[in-house]
C-alpha cells in the first residue's frame, strides 16, 4: 500500500479527480475516467470509487487518492462549503 | 477521515487558519479536499448541480475498501457524530466476530449470532425496551 503523499508547501500538480478501477481497465495504474463514465457509483456493499483530488493538511498542499488509505476505515464527508454554518 | 468540498484548497486553508482553528486546538487534523467542478460528488451522488456544491453526505468505507454505509442530508441540519461513532463501531464489532448489532445497539449491549438456532427465538434474547432505553 503506497503511503499518503506527504504535505507539500509549493504548488501541486492539479488532481485528475475520479479514477478508473485498475481491474475494469486492466491497467497497472489508475487512470482518469472517461467522460461518459462519469455517474453515480457509491453504493452500500460495493468498492468505493477511487478519486484523485488537491488537499489542504497541517500547513501544505498534497494530492490525495482515495485509495492510499486502502487498509484503513476511512469516513468520506461532503460538506456544502467552507464557512457555512452548520 | 477525509473531508470533501468544491471550495478550493487555498479556501480551505484560510477556513482553518481563520476559523477551524479557533474552534479545535490545531485546527483538523485531517486533510481537507476540494472537489471543484463537482465531479467526485458526481461519483458519489452527493452533487447538487443547480447550488453547484456538494450536499451533506457521509460515507463509511471498510479496510477492504468497500462501502459500508451512507448518509446524505440537504444542507440545514448537520451530522451527528456520536452516530457514526456507533456505526463504525458496530461494523467493527461485526468484522471481528461475526455477530449482527440489532437496532439501537451500542458497545456492551446484546449482539446476536445468526444461525438456524435463533430463527423464531430473537424475542427470548433480545427485549427492545431494556436493549434500546437510556440505560
Amino acid at each position: 500500500m503506497p503511503e499518503p503523499a506527504k504535505p507539500g508547501y509549493s504548488c501541486v500538480t492539479p488532481a485528475r479527480g475520479p479514477l478508473a478501477a485498475p481491474e475494469a481497465t486492466g491497467a497497472p495504474a489508475a487512470q482518469a475516467v472517461p467522460e461518459e463514465k462519469k455517474t453515480v457509483q457509491a453504493r452500500v456493499g460495493k468498492p468505493a470509487p477511487d478519486f484523485e483530488a488537491t488537499a489542504y493538511q497541517a500547513g501544505g498542499f498534497k494530492t490525495v487518492k482515495l485509495s492510499d488509505y486502502k487498509g484503513q476505515w476511512i469516513v468520506l464527508c461532503f460538506y456544502p462549503g467552507d464557512f457555512t454554518f452548520v | 477521515m477525509l473531508s470533501v468540498s468544491t471550495d478550493s484548497h487555498f479556501t480551505h486553508k484560510i477556513w482553518q487558519e481563520q476559523e477551524l482553528s479557533k474552534m479545535v486546538e490545531g485546527g483538523v487534523p485531517w486533510p481537507m479536499l476540494s472537489d471543484s467542478g463537482g465531479r467526485i460528488g458526481t461519483l458519489y451522488g452527493v452533487y447538487d448541480e443547480n447550488a453547484g456544491v456538494d450536499i451533506r453526505g457521509r460515507f463509511l468505507i471498510d479496510p477492504d475498501f468497500v462501502i459500508q454505509a451512507m448518509e446524505v442530508m440537504t444542507p440545514p441540519v448537520g451530522r451527528n457524530v456520536v452516530e457514526l461513532i456507533r456505526q463504525v463501531q458496530a461494523y467493527q464489532h461485526h468484522r471481528a466476530t461475526g455477530e449482527v448489532t440489532p437496532a439501537g445497539w451500542r458497545p456492551g449491549k446484546t449482539t446476536l449470532k445468526p444461525g438456524p438456532a435463533l430463527v423464531g427465538k430473537v424475542w427470548e434474547v433480545w427485549d427492545p425496551k431494556k436493549e434500546m432505553g437510556e440505560g
